[in-house]
């Protein structure tokens, strides 16, 4: 089926706003090529589970396309329209599948080699579609937070090489109660501004203590059983006769929140996101360290968060896959030495994520080897690539990071 | 989008660039080859080829340049940058255009043709491998090419499926995974740690029926008993290790002269686990120079052998928004595109950095041009510098 078949009936399975969303907008899909119509369907099936960040983008994105004429949708989509589809992937059920059509789309690119010509098409369209946006006035200016070396008594190897040239290494940090300093100056911002899903807190083992409402909360621990019920599912799913990498992943893709025993009553577009991190993201369900750095740079992609804090703690020890899947050892072995390298790499794709999203002049960040005199801040008075040894708490260099 | 050039300095392409020239130089004081210096030692009489033996390592699966060559990551590959890069002409630009899955990847070196085969699936390639060429323009026996492949999935990369050349004619295949898990007769508990099959799903690949076929090579090829095969297989820490181990093996009893290694280790990167991604750079480093004196000490090898190593291709980029920097070779970008090759050994210049483009499937047509075979139906090239 091409995109000018489409009727508004072919939406019926659609959750009740993202069907809305679609049926309002019929003459503008029938308008779009295949080649790029069903990546935009996959984004507004999902509608009623997106974060608000998320649903402006898809509002103003659909408002900006109905905007133009014929004529400039054609050009507009010129370059997707150059990209063949295999009459097979025309005949799927796109509509209905979008996020396996765009899988199986990605293999046709690829084993015919247009991969290049569609990423181009998707750059060039991604910023024709930034320059239409207003210049966006965030409430509060982008703070990233993050924590790394739980556990690590010694580390004598440079940490933050990444980070460096982008900020000020202090050397002479007050480690006492840095973590709570911290914590506390993600919920003075929440309170400040409470807007949902703006403030989160990650940790990559468990959550001690209250935390503020205002902040999003997740951590490793508390998905625990989310994750023993996803593994188990792996397990059933491997021994299957004939299962193959495709077929898994869309299964994984298809499960819900309810699938994986999480209570229908809490935040449904949380718990999709929980599943999401756990189904979608490769590691997350064995190791902790890949667990934090993939939420964090989704709660950034997805949500835009204004203020972020993840808490790296150590992940399980290596061991062959399939004992890690098969999650049999409730006390496995940690490597904390490995998961403060893992951690300092993903402190380093925390600020590269967060630098992505608007506002990034201005944003602010702060890395701290924990329970160390260690620290790296980033923020637009401070200098680049020097070395500090003055005295200072953890707040303190929150509110250096910010000035 | 970044939206601050100022807080962006990192143009994948202009970084990569300006990084491949100085790769080497500074810390290995090696000379840059521009245009050519006449004829190499490579193009010898046709005696010296008769002897000439290749190794090829694939330094798999995926390893960017930042983690390895790079000068932020040379600390990760130190025998590889001390001891055998001084006697190595080093090929600083290598691309592959091809797509970036390990099996069809490894295919596409192979066949010096890009391959478009099901990447999860044991297929043949549908070009005609160097084993084929090697054996039918140069009337080897079977014994004289080896492929010593990482995971069950490559386990038809030995020949294609191309009606002129294909069954009989290409190389055995050694699975070191299959070999233990026959050899253990099942009770392959103790052994988990070296029979990973794949990182980048959970799926074990294809599981292969049989194990009379790998106690045949066990016991007539590697000349090995059940019992001293397992008891050194204990001492082995990664499926790489345990290639390597048999790679040596087949060294000593086979003396191949064209044997291909594809190593693993480093896909663990798919785990999201940097510390572990690195960890196997590091032992796929220690490796490269195990299997070299392995060569320097055989005297089958020793003095008329050519190594090469590469790795398969890269890893997506820190910046590219649409992947997730080390952990997965999905973008396309630059980075995952783009990579590094060292010939070392006999006919190679020593101490060269040669920086103009080459690709990957120009490998082969290499490699025949070297040993006098001729892969009519590879779309790649033959690298000048070695010639």
């Amino acid at each position: 089926m091409q995109p000018k078949d489409l009727q508004a009936v072919q939406f019926a399975a659609y959750p009740a706003q993202a069907r809305q969303t679609a049926v309002a907008h019929l003459d503008l899909f029938r308008q779009l090529p295949l080649s790029f119509l069903p990546s935009m369907l996959r984004e507004i099936s999902d509608y009623d589970f997106k974060f608000p960040a998320e649903r402006a983008f898809i509002d103003g994105e659909l408002a900006c396309l109905s905007r133009l004429s014929p004529a400039e949708i054609s050009d507009w989509f010129q370059a997707f329209s150059g990209i063949s589809i295999s009459p097979k992937l025309a005949e799927f059920d796109w509509v209905n599948q979008p996020a396996q059509f765009v899988e199986q789309q990605s293999a046709y690119l690829w084993s015919t080699h247009q991969l290049d010509n569609f990423r181009k098409a998707a750059t060039e369209y991604g910023e024709r579609l930034q320059a239409t946006r207003p210049p966006e006035h965030l409430p509060l200016r982008r703070l990233g937070i993050v924590v790394i070396g739980q556990d690590v008594a010694d580390y004598s190897a440079p940490l933050f090489r990444n980070l460096r040239p982008h900020g000020t290494t202090f050397t002479q940090v007050k480690a006492e109660n840095g973590l709570a300093q911290l914590l506390d100056s993600v919920q003075s911002r929440a309170r400040s501004v409470p807007e949902p899903y703006a403030h989160w807190y990650i940790d990559g083992g468990a959550i001690s203590g209250n935390i503020d409402p205002s902040v999003t909360c997740l951590s490793y621990h508390g998905l625990q059983p989310v994750r023993s019920a996803l593994l188990s599912f792996m397990q059933q799913q491997i021994q299957r006769p004939g299962m193959g990498p495709e077929e898994l992943r869309t299964r994984l893709a298809q499960m819900s929140p309810a699938d994986l025993g999480m209570d229908p009553a809490e935040d449904p577009v949380l718990s999709r996101f929980q599943v999401k991190l756990l189904t979608e993201g490769s590691g997350t369900q064995i190791f902790s360290t890949t667990f934090a750095q993939w939420a964090t740079r989704e709660a950034l992609r997805r949500a835009q968060a204004l203020t972020l804090m993840v808490n790296f703690a150590p992940r399980q020890r290596q061991l062959p896959m399939n004992e890690m899947l098969s999650n049999q050892n409730p006390n496995p072995s940690l490597d904390p030495l490995g998961s403060l390298i893992d951690a300092d790499m993903g402190a380093y794709y925390h600020w590269i994520n967060q630098q992505r999203l608007p506002g990034a002049q201005e944003s602010a960040f702060v890395a701290w080897f924990q329970g160390h005199a260690l620290a790296l801040v980033i923020g637009p008075t401070l200098p680049r690539g020097v070395q500090s040894s003055s005295t200072t708490s953890l707040a303190e260099l929150v509110q250096l990071a910010l000035a | 989008m970044m939206e601050d050039a100022a807080l962006n300095p990192f143009d994948p392409a202009l970084g990569l660039s300006r990084t491949r020239r100085d790769f080497l130089r500074d810390a290995a004081h090696l000379t840059v080859g521009g245009a050519f210096l006449g004829a190499s030692p490579l193009m010898r009489a046709e005696s010296a080829r008769k002897k000439r033996k290749i190794i090829v390592i694939t330094f798999g699966g995926g390893a960017r340049d930042q983690e390895t060559f790079a000068p932020e990551g040379q600390e990760n590959i130190p025998h590889l940058l001390s001891e055998l890069i001084p006697q190595s002409s080093f090929f600083t630009h290598v691309t592959n255009q091809g797509i970036l899955g390990h099996y069809v990847a490894t295919a596409s070196l192979t066949t010096g043709t890009y391959e478009t085969l099901n990447n999860f699936s044991a297929v043949p390639p549908e070009h005609p491998t160097i084993f084929e060429y090697f054996r039918k323009d140069l009337h080897r026996p079977a014994s004289d090419a080896w492929v010593v492949a990482p995971s069950n999935g490559f386990n038809r990369i030995g020949e294609s499926d191309c009606r002129s050349y294909g069954q009989g004619l290409g190389a055995a295949v050694i699975l070191p995974k299959h070999l233990l898990t026959a050899a253990s007769s099942g009770s392959s508990r103790d052994f988990d740690h070296l029979l990973r099959d794949n990182y980048e799903n959970p799926l074990y690949t294809p599981p292969l029926g049989g194990s009379e076929f790998e106690l045949r090579q066990l016991d007539q090829v590697l000349r090995l008993s059940v019992d001293d095969f397992t008891a050194h297989a204990r001492t082995l820490s990664s499926p790489d290790e345990l290639s390597v181990y048999i790679a040596k093996r087949l060294m000593q009893q086979e003396a191949p002269s064209l044997l291909w290694i594809t190593m693993h280790d480093i896909d663990i990167a798919h785990s999201g686990a940097y510390s572990l991604y690195i960890d196997g750079i590091r032992r796929t480093d220690r490796l490269c120079l195990e299997l070299w004196k392995a060569v320097e000490a055989n005297p089958e090898y020793a003095g008329n052998t050519t190594m090469f190593i590469l790795p398969d291709f890269g890893r997506d980029s820190d910046y590219d928004a649409g992947g997730n920097g080390f952990q997965h070779h999905r973008t396309g970008d630059i980075a995952s595109r783009t990579t590094w090759m060292i010939a070392l050994g006999a006919g190679v210049r020593q101490g060269m950095v040669f920086d103009s483009p080459m690709q990957s499937v120009d490998l082969v047509p290499s490699l025949g041009a070297i040993m006098g075979f001729h892969p009519v139906q590879s779309s790649g090239h033959p690298i000048q510098e070695l010639l």
